[in-house]
Protein backbone atom coordinates (compact mmCIF):
# COMPACT_ATOMS: atom_id res chain seq x y z
CA UNK A 1 0.00 0.00 0.00
CA UNK A 2 2.42 2.31 0.96
CA UNK A 3 4.47 1.72 -2.31
CA UNK A 4 1.47 2.43 -3.74
CA UNK A 5 1.58 5.79 -2.51
CA UNK A 6 4.96 6.30 -3.33
CA UNK A 7 4.27 6.01 -6.94
CA UNK A 8 1.24 8.14 -7.05
CA UNK A 9 3.22 10.35 -5.02
CA UNK A 10 6.03 10.41 -7.86
CA UNK A 11 3.44 10.74 -10.57
CA UNK A 12 1.92 14.02 -8.68
CA UNK A 13 5.82 15.54 -8.02
CA UNK A 14 6.53 14.95 -11.31
CA UNK A 15 3.56 17.23 -12.75
CA UNK A 16 3.29 19.79 -10.21
CA UNK A 17 7.18 20.14 -9.27
CA UNK A 18 8.46 21.82 -12.49
CA UNK A 19 5.61 23.77 -12.86
CA UNK A 20 6.57 25.11 -9.58
CA UNK A 21 10.01 24.97 -9.42
CA UNK A 22 10.09 26.91 -12.78
CA UNK A 23 7.93 29.74 -10.98
CA UNK A 24 10.31 29.74 -8.32
CA UNK A 25 13.31 30.15 -10.50
CA UNK A 26 11.57 32.51 -12.56
CA UNK A 27 10.61 34.56 -9.08
CA UNK A 28 14.01 33.94 -8.35
CA UNK A 29 15.50 36.15 -11.68
CA UNK A 30 13.24 38.45 -11.19
CA UNK A 31 14.03 39.57 -7.59
CA UNK A 32 17.82 38.49 -8.34
CA UNK A 33 17.54 41.48 -11.32
CA UNK A 34 15.53 43.55 -9.34
CA UNK A 35 17.91 43.48 -6.10
CA UNK A 36 20.37 44.93 -9.06
CA UNK A 37 18.69 47.37 -10.23
CA UNK A 38 17.32 45.86 -13.43
CA UNK A 39 14.42 44.79 -14.80
CA UNK A 40 14.65 41.57 -15.27
CA UNK A 41 13.12 38.89 -17.30
CA UNK A 42 9.76 37.64 -17.88
CA UNK A 43 8.56 35.44 -14.68
CA UNK A 44 8.41 32.45 -17.27
CA UNK A 45 11.62 32.96 -18.24
CA UNK A 46 13.14 29.37 -16.95
CA UNK A 47 10.35 28.15 -19.10
CA UNK A 48 11.30 29.86 -22.17
CA UNK A 49 14.65 28.63 -21.98
CA UNK A 50 14.18 25.01 -21.38
CA UNK A 51 11.93 24.97 -24.05
CA UNK A 52 14.45 26.43 -26.74
CA UNK A 53 16.87 24.20 -24.94
CA UNK A 54 14.72 21.17 -26.48
CA UNK A 55 14.51 22.52 -29.84
CA UNK A 56 17.92 22.79 -30.36
CA UNK A 57 19.99 20.56 -32.46
CA UNK A 58 21.25 17.34 -30.78
CA UNK A 59 24.83 17.47 -30.16
CA UNK A 60 26.70 15.20 -27.75
CA UNK A 61 29.90 13.59 -27.18
CA UNK A 62 28.88 10.10 -26.39
CA UNK A 63 25.45 8.10 -25.78
CA UNK A 64 26.09 7.67 -22.08
CA UNK A 65 25.94 11.20 -20.80
CA UNK A 66 21.97 11.39 -21.88
CA UNK A 67 21.21 8.63 -19.59
CA UNK A 68 22.72 9.64 -16.81
CA UNK A 69 21.03 12.42 -17.02
CA UNK A 70 18.40 11.04 -17.21
CA UNK A 71 18.58 9.05 -14.47
CA UNK A 72 19.43 11.74 -12.88
CA UNK A 73 16.21 13.56 -12.95
CA UNK A 74 13.92 10.30 -12.45
CA UNK A 75 15.77 9.77 -8.78
CA UNK A 76 14.90 13.36 -8.36
CA UNK A 77 11.07 12.98 -9.10
CA UNK A 78 11.53 9.70 -6.59
CA UNK A 79 13.12 11.30 -3.87
CA UNK A 80 10.09 14.17 -4.34
CA UNK A 81 8.08 11.92 -4.69
CA UNK A 82 9.17 9.55 -1.64
CA UNK A 83 9.00 12.77 0.80
CA UNK A 84 5.74 14.38 -0.69
CA UNK A 85 3.70 11.09 -0.46
CA UNK A 86 4.61 11.43 3.15
CA UNK A 87 7.50 8.37 3.04
CA UNK A 88 10.86 7.75 4.79
CA UNK A 89 12.85 11.16 4.94
CA UNK A 90 16.04 9.35 5.20
CA UNK A 91 14.94 7.30 2.02
CA UNK A 92 14.43 10.60 0.40
CA UNK A 93 17.92 11.69 1.23
CA UNK A 94 19.44 8.63 0.16
CA UNK A 95 17.83 9.10 -3.50
CA UNK A 96 18.40 12.33 -4.36
CA UNK A 97 22.15 11.76 -3.37
CA UNK A 98 21.85 8.55 -5.85
CA UNK A 99 20.69 11.67 -8.17
CA UNK A 100 23.20 13.91 -7.25
CA UNK A 101 25.39 10.96 -7.93
CA UNK A 102 24.48 10.42 -11.34
CA UNK A 103 24.77 13.73 -12.37
CA UNK A 104 28.35 13.75 -11.29
CA UNK A 105 29.18 10.38 -13.47
CA UNK A 106 27.44 11.97 -16.37
CA UNK A 107 30.15 15.42 -16.42
CA UNK A 108 32.81 12.88 -15.89
CA UNK A 109 31.72 10.43 -18.53
CA UNK A 110 32.54 13.32 -21.34
CA UNK A 111 36.14 13.16 -19.90
CA UNK A 112 36.32 17.01 -20.85
CA UNK A 113 38.54 19.17 -18.45
CA UNK A 114 36.32 21.68 -17.99
CA UNK A 115 33.03 19.52 -16.77
CA UNK A 116 35.92 17.06 -15.22
CA UNK A 117 36.65 20.52 -12.54
CA UNK A 118 33.44 20.58 -12.29
CA UNK A 119 32.08 17.45 -11.60
CA UNK A 120 35.24 17.57 -9.11
CA UNK A 121 33.82 20.23 -7.24
CA UNK A 122 30.61 18.93 -7.21
CA UNK A 123 31.83 15.99 -5.26
CA UNK A 124 33.37 17.91 -2.87
CA UNK A 125 30.13 19.89 -2.29
CA UNK A 126 28.41 16.40 -1.65
CA UNK A 127 30.53 16.07 0.68
CA UNK A 128 30.50 18.80 2.29
CA UNK A 129 26.50 19.40 2.57
CA UNK A 130 26.23 15.17 3.08
CA UNK A 131 26.81 15.10 7.04
CA UNK A 132 24.52 18.11 8.00
CA UNK A 133 21.59 16.52 6.05
CA UNK A 134 22.33 12.92 7.66
CA UNK A 135 22.04 14.88 10.94
CA UNK A 136 19.39 16.84 9.94
CA UNK A 137 17.33 13.32 8.84
CA UNK A 138 18.72 11.53 12.09
CA UNK A 139 17.51 14.66 14.79
CA UNK A 140 14.23 14.60 12.72
CA UNK A 141 13.83 11.03 13.62
CA UNK A 142 14.62 11.83 17.85
CA UNK A 143 12.13 14.87 17.21
CA UNK A 144 9.55 13.31 15.54
CA UNK A 145 9.85 9.85 16.57
CA UNK A 146 9.75 8.63 13.42
CA UNK A 147 11.40 9.06 9.87
CA UNK A 148 8.04 9.46 8.32
CA UNK A 149 7.14 13.00 7.00
CA UNK A 150 4.12 12.26 7.38
CA UNK A 151 4.65 12.05 11.47
CA UNK A 152 4.97 15.66 11.54
CA UNK A 153 1.06 15.75 11.31
CA UNK A 154 0.49 13.58 14.64
CA UNK A 155 2.83 16.25 16.52
CA UNK A 156 1.99 18.67 19.22
CA UNK A 157 4.36 20.97 18.84
CA UNK A 158 6.65 21.27 15.40
CA UNK A 159 10.05 19.48 15.28
CA UNK A 160 11.70 23.10 15.02
CA UNK A 161 10.91 23.34 18.60
CA UNK A 162 13.49 21.03 19.62
CA UNK A 163 15.82 21.09 17.32
CA UNK A 164 16.32 24.40 16.03
CA UNK A 165 19.87 23.90 16.30
CA UNK A 166 19.57 21.29 12.99
CA UNK A 167 16.84 23.53 11.17
CA UNK A 168 20.04 26.38 11.48
CA UNK A 169 23.11 24.28 10.07
CA UNK A 170 20.80 23.22 7.43
CA UNK A 171 19.95 26.57 6.09
CA UNK A 172 23.43 27.03 5.89
CA UNK A 173 24.19 23.96 3.64
CA UNK A 174 20.86 24.96 1.80
CA UNK A 175 22.59 27.35 -0.56
CA UNK A 176 25.28 24.74 -1.03
CA UNK A 177 22.42 22.73 -2.50
CA UNK A 178 20.53 25.73 -4.18
CA UNK A 179 23.71 25.91 -5.82
CA UNK A 180 24.00 29.47 -4.87
CA UNK A 181 26.87 31.85 -4.33
CA UNK A 182 29.26 32.12 -2.37
CA UNK A 183 29.07 27.95 -2.67
CA UNK A 184 28.13 27.57 -6.65
CA UNK A 185 31.20 25.87 -7.14
CA UNK A 186 30.31 23.35 -9.97
CA UNK A 187 27.66 25.03 -11.72
CA UNK A 188 27.35 28.67 -11.92
CA UNK A 189 24.45 30.82 -13.45
CA UNK A 190 26.87 33.78 -13.67
CA UNK A 191 29.10 33.32 -16.80
CA UNK A 192 31.44 35.97 -15.43
CA UNK A 193 32.40 33.61 -12.84
CA UNK A 194 32.72 30.17 -13.80
CA UNK A 195 35.25 27.78 -15.90
CA UNK A 196 33.21 27.37 -19.22
CA UNK A 197 30.00 26.16 -17.15
CA UNK A 198 31.55 24.05 -14.60
CA UNK A 199 29.89 20.52 -14.34
CA UNK A 200 27.26 21.22 -17.54
CA UNK A 201 30.15 22.56 -19.82
CA UNK A 202 29.61 19.04 -22.39
CA UNK A 203 25.75 18.81 -21.82
CA UNK A 204 23.41 20.89 -24.65
CA UNK A 205 20.01 20.39 -25.97
CA UNK A 206 17.61 17.95 -24.76
CA UNK A 207 20.22 17.32 -22.07
CA UNK A 208 20.62 20.41 -20.45
CA UNK A 209 16.90 21.00 -20.68
CA UNK A 210 17.00 17.69 -18.21
CA UNK A 211 19.45 19.21 -15.85
CA UNK A 212 17.55 22.29 -15.60
CA UNK A 213 14.03 20.55 -14.92
CA UNK A 214 16.00 18.52 -12.11
CA UNK A 215 16.80 21.63 -10.68
CA UNK A 216 13.78 22.83 -10.24
CA UNK A 217 12.76 19.77 -8.72
CA UNK A 218 14.88 19.85 -5.90
CA UNK A 219 14.40 23.01 -5.15
CA UNK A 220 10.72 22.27 -4.41
CA UNK A 221 12.30 19.24 -2.29
CA UNK A 222 14.70 21.17 -0.35
CA UNK A 223 12.20 24.08 -0.06
CA UNK A 224 9.57 21.18 1.28
CA UNK A 225 12.17 19.56 4.01
CA UNK A 226 12.79 23.04 5.40
CA UNK A 227 8.59 23.63 5.68
CA UNK A 228 8.60 20.44 7.19
CA UNK A 229 10.37 21.74 10.41
CA UNK A 230 7.33 24.23 10.65
CA UNK A 231 4.42 21.64 10.36
CA UNK A 232 2.24 20.12 13.59
CA UNK A 233 -1.04 18.82 13.92
CA UNK A 234 -2.81 22.23 13.39
CA UNK A 235 -3.72 22.36 9.84
CA UNK A 236 -3.02 26.65 9.85
CA UNK A 237 0.85 25.33 10.38
CA UNK A 238 1.03 24.68 6.64
CA UNK A 239 0.39 28.49 5.81
CA UNK A 240 3.25 29.34 8.41
CA UNK A 241 5.28 26.53 7.03
CA UNK A 242 4.52 28.14 3.37
CA UNK A 243 5.92 31.34 4.83
CA UNK A 244 8.95 30.47 6.04
CA UNK A 245 9.79 28.45 3.12
CA UNK A 246 9.12 32.18 1.19
CA UNK A 247 11.21 33.91 3.56
CA UNK A 248 14.20 31.39 3.14
CA UNK A 249 14.18 31.22 -0.44
CA UNK A 250 14.15 35.43 -0.13
CA UNK A 251 17.04 35.28 2.42
CA UNK A 252 18.73 32.09 -0.44
CA UNK A 253 18.40 34.78 -2.90
CA UNK A 254 19.94 37.63 -0.85
CA UNK A 255 22.69 35.65 0.33
CA UNK A 256 23.30 34.67 -3.54
CA UNK A 257 23.72 38.56 -4.32
CA UNK A 258 25.56 39.41 -1.64
CA UNK A 259 28.36 37.28 -1.30
CA UNK A 260 31.11 36.11 -3.49
CA UNK A 261 32.63 32.60 -4.28
CA UNK A 262 34.83 31.55 -1.86
CA UNK A 263 37.52 28.37 -2.06
CA UNK A 264 36.26 24.75 -1.70
CA UNK A 265 38.23 24.49 1.42
CA UNK A 266 36.70 27.24 2.98
CA UNK A 267 33.19 25.47 1.88
CA UNK A 268 34.07 22.10 3.42
CA UNK A 269 35.66 23.35 6.95
CA UNK A 270 32.39 25.34 6.86
CA UNK A 271 30.03 23.46 6.41
CA UNK A 272 31.62 20.23 8.26
CA UNK A 273 31.92 23.08 11.19
CA UNK A 274 28.93 23.61 11.06
CA UNK A 275 27.66 20.05 10.44
CA UNK A 276 29.35 19.38 13.91
CA UNK A 277 28.70 22.39 15.93
CA UNK A 278 24.59 22.10 14.86
CA UNK A 279 24.21 18.42 14.03
CA UNK A 280 26.44 16.69 16.40
CA UNK A 281 25.59 18.67 19.29
CA UNK A 282 21.76 19.28 18.98
CA UNK A 283 21.61 15.16 18.45
CA UNK A 284 24.25 14.98 21.38
CA UNK A 285 21.96 17.20 23.38
CA UNK A 286 18.56 15.11 22.64
CA UNK A 287 20.07 12.09 23.48
CA UNK A 288 21.84 12.41 26.96
CA UNK A 289 19.26 15.56 27.89
CA UNK B 1 6.84 30.99 -33.52
CA UNK B 2 9.53 29.10 -31.81
CA UNK B 3 11.03 29.49 -28.75
CA UNK B 4 14.46 30.59 -30.31
CA UNK B 5 13.41 34.12 -29.75
CA UNK B 6 12.22 34.01 -26.62
CA UNK B 7 16.23 33.23 -25.05
CA UNK B 8 19.10 33.76 -27.11
CA UNK B 9 21.69 32.95 -25.06
CA UNK B 10 24.97 35.14 -26.28
CA UNK B 11 28.42 33.67 -25.92
CA UNK B 12 31.31 36.89 -26.37
CA UNK B 13 34.66 36.19 -28.33
CA UNK B 14 36.78 39.00 -28.68
CA UNK B 15 38.86 38.27 -31.61
CA UNK B 16 41.64 41.16 -31.44
CA UNK B 17 39.62 43.75 -30.18
CA UNK B 18 41.18 47.13 -28.67
CA UNK B 19 38.52 46.34 -25.73
CA UNK B 20 36.15 49.29 -26.85
CA UNK B 21 33.36 47.00 -28.19
CA UNK B 22 34.25 44.34 -25.78
CA UNK B 23 32.80 47.08 -22.96
CA UNK B 24 29.93 48.40 -24.77
CA UNK B 25 28.77 44.34 -25.13
CA UNK B 26 28.99 43.92 -21.45
CA UNK B 27 27.44 47.62 -20.90
CA UNK B 28 24.28 46.04 -22.88
CA UNK B 29 24.03 43.46 -19.90
CA UNK B 30 23.99 46.11 -17.31
CA UNK B 31 21.32 47.67 -15.41
CA UNK B 32 21.45 51.16 -17.80
CA UNK B 33 20.46 48.65 -20.82
CA UNK B 34 19.63 45.07 -19.42
CA UNK B 35 19.81 43.15 -22.23
CA UNK B 36 18.13 40.20 -20.15
CA UNK B 37 14.63 41.61 -20.31
CA UNK B 38 14.50 39.87 -23.45
CA UNK B 39 15.99 36.70 -21.86
CA UNK B 40 19.57 37.30 -23.18
CA UNK B 41 22.05 35.71 -21.04
CA UNK B 42 25.89 35.86 -21.53
CA UNK B 43 27.08 32.08 -21.24
CA UNK B 44 31.12 31.28 -20.82
CA UNK B 45 30.13 27.83 -22.86
CA UNK B 46 29.78 27.78 -27.17
CA UNK B 47 27.21 24.98 -26.23
CA UNK B 48 24.56 26.32 -24.46
CA UNK B 49 25.05 29.60 -27.17
CA UNK B 50 22.52 30.75 -29.90
CA UNK B 51 24.05 33.96 -30.73
CA UNK B 52 27.99 34.46 -31.01
CA UNK B 53 29.17 38.23 -30.44
CA UNK B 54 32.59 38.98 -32.02
CA UNK B 55 34.43 41.94 -31.41
CA UNK B 56 37.58 42.59 -33.43
CA UNK B 57 39.56 41.59 -36.75
CA UNK B 58 40.61 38.01 -37.43
CA UNK B 59 44.04 38.02 -37.98
CA UNK B 60 46.25 34.54 -38.27
CA UNK B 61 46.51 33.48 -34.85
CA UNK B 62 42.85 33.64 -33.68
CA UNK B 63 41.06 32.22 -36.79
CA UNK B 64 41.04 28.94 -35.81
CA UNK B 65 39.50 29.57 -32.49
CA UNK B 66 36.85 31.57 -33.97
CA UNK B 67 36.24 28.41 -36.33
CA UNK B 68 36.12 26.07 -32.89
CA UNK B 69 33.68 28.29 -31.21
CA UNK B 70 31.48 28.29 -33.94
CA UNK B 71 31.75 25.31 -34.95
CA UNK B 72 31.01 24.11 -30.99
CA UNK B 73 28.02 25.86 -31.62
CA UNK B 74 24.62 24.12 -31.54
CA UNK B 75 22.39 24.76 -34.29
CA UNK B 76 20.61 26.95 -34.97
CA UNK B 77 23.14 29.58 -34.46
CA UNK B 78 23.53 33.36 -35.32
CA UNK B 79 26.70 35.07 -35.36
CA UNK B 80 26.68 39.08 -34.98
CA UNK B 81 29.94 40.84 -35.81
CA UNK B 82 30.11 43.67 -33.19
CA UNK B 83 32.15 46.91 -34.13
CA UNK B 84 33.66 47.84 -37.54
CA UNK B 85 36.64 45.94 -36.72
CA UNK B 86 34.99 42.58 -36.73
CA UNK B 87 32.66 43.64 -39.92
CA UNK B 88 35.41 44.44 -42.07
CA UNK B 89 38.66 44.92 -40.04
CA UNK B 90 38.13 48.64 -39.57
CA UNK B 91 41.60 50.78 -39.44
CA UNK B 92 43.02 47.48 -38.66
CA UNK B 93 42.54 46.07 -41.86
CA UNK B 94 45.91 46.74 -43.73
CA UNK B 95 47.88 45.45 -41.03
CA UNK B 96 50.34 42.82 -41.89
CA UNK B 97 48.85 40.26 -39.75
CA UNK B 98 44.78 41.04 -39.86
CA UNK B 99 42.89 38.46 -42.52
CA UNK B 100 39.93 40.92 -42.02
CA UNK B 101 36.25 41.06 -40.36
CA UNK B 102 35.01 37.94 -38.95
CA UNK B 103 33.35 36.71 -42.14
CA UNK B 104 36.70 35.71 -43.56
CA UNK B 105 36.46 32.60 -41.11
CA UNK B 106 32.86 31.84 -40.31
CA UNK B 107 28.83 33.49 -42.11
CA UNK B 108 28.12 36.01 -40.51
CA UNK B 109 24.35 37.22 -40.33
CA UNK B 110 24.45 40.45 -38.84
CA UNK B 111 26.80 43.52 -39.02
CA UNK B 112 26.50 45.45 -36.42
CA UNK B 113 29.25 48.92 -37.05
CA UNK B 114 30.44 51.25 -35.04
CA UNK B 115 33.66 52.54 -33.17
CA UNK B 116 33.08 51.28 -30.60
CA UNK B 117 29.71 49.93 -31.22
CA UNK B 118 27.35 51.63 -28.94
CA UNK B 119 25.58 49.23 -26.36
CA UNK B 120 21.81 50.20 -28.39
CA UNK B 121 23.34 49.04 -32.23
CA UNK B 122 24.25 45.67 -30.44
CA UNK B 123 20.96 45.43 -28.97
CA UNK B 124 19.57 46.52 -32.40
CA UNK B 125 21.32 43.79 -34.27
CA UNK B 126 20.99 41.03 -31.71
CA UNK B 127 16.81 41.57 -31.73
CA UNK B 128 17.77 41.78 -36.12
CA UNK B 129 19.56 38.47 -35.32
CA UNK B 130 16.43 37.05 -33.56
CA UNK B 131 14.87 37.15 -36.98
CA UNK B 132 17.55 35.05 -38.31
CA UNK B 133 17.53 32.31 -35.61
CA UNK B 134 13.94 31.81 -36.30
CA UNK B 135 14.11 31.36 -39.53
CA UNK B 136 16.88 28.86 -38.80
CA UNK B 137 15.27 26.86 -35.96
CA UNK B 138 11.66 26.45 -38.00
CA UNK B 139 14.51 25.16 -41.03
CA UNK B 140 15.79 22.72 -38.30
CA UNK B 141 12.37 21.66 -36.86
CA UNK B 142 11.22 20.99 -40.50
CA UNK B 143 14.30 19.34 -41.18
CA UNK B 144 13.52 16.85 -38.19
CA UNK B 145 10.01 16.43 -39.03
CA UNK B 146 11.13 15.14 -42.72
CA UNK B 147 13.98 13.18 -41.51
Amino acid sequence: MSLLFVLIGTLVFAIAAPVLGCLLAGLDRKITARMQGRVGPPLLQPYYDVRKLIEKDRVSVNSTEGTYITCALVFTLLAGGIFYSGGNLLMSVFVITLSGLFFIVAAYSTRSPYAEIGANRETLQVMAYEPMVLFMAVAFYMAAGTFDSAGVFALDAPVVSSIWLVFLGFLFILTIKLRKSPFDLSYSHHAHQELVKGITTEMSGKTLAKVEIMHWCENVLFLGWVGMFFVWANPVSIVLAIAVIALVYFLEIWIDNNFARVKWQAMLSSAWIVAFVAGFVNIAVLAYL
Amino acid sequence: MTFATKSPWVIHYDASSCNGCDIEVLAALCPGYDVERFGIINTGNPKHADIFLVTGSVNERNIEVVKEIYNQMVEPKVVVACGICACSGGIFHDCYNVIGGVDQAIPVDVYAPGCAVRPEAIIDAVVQGLGVLEEKSKALQAQKKGA
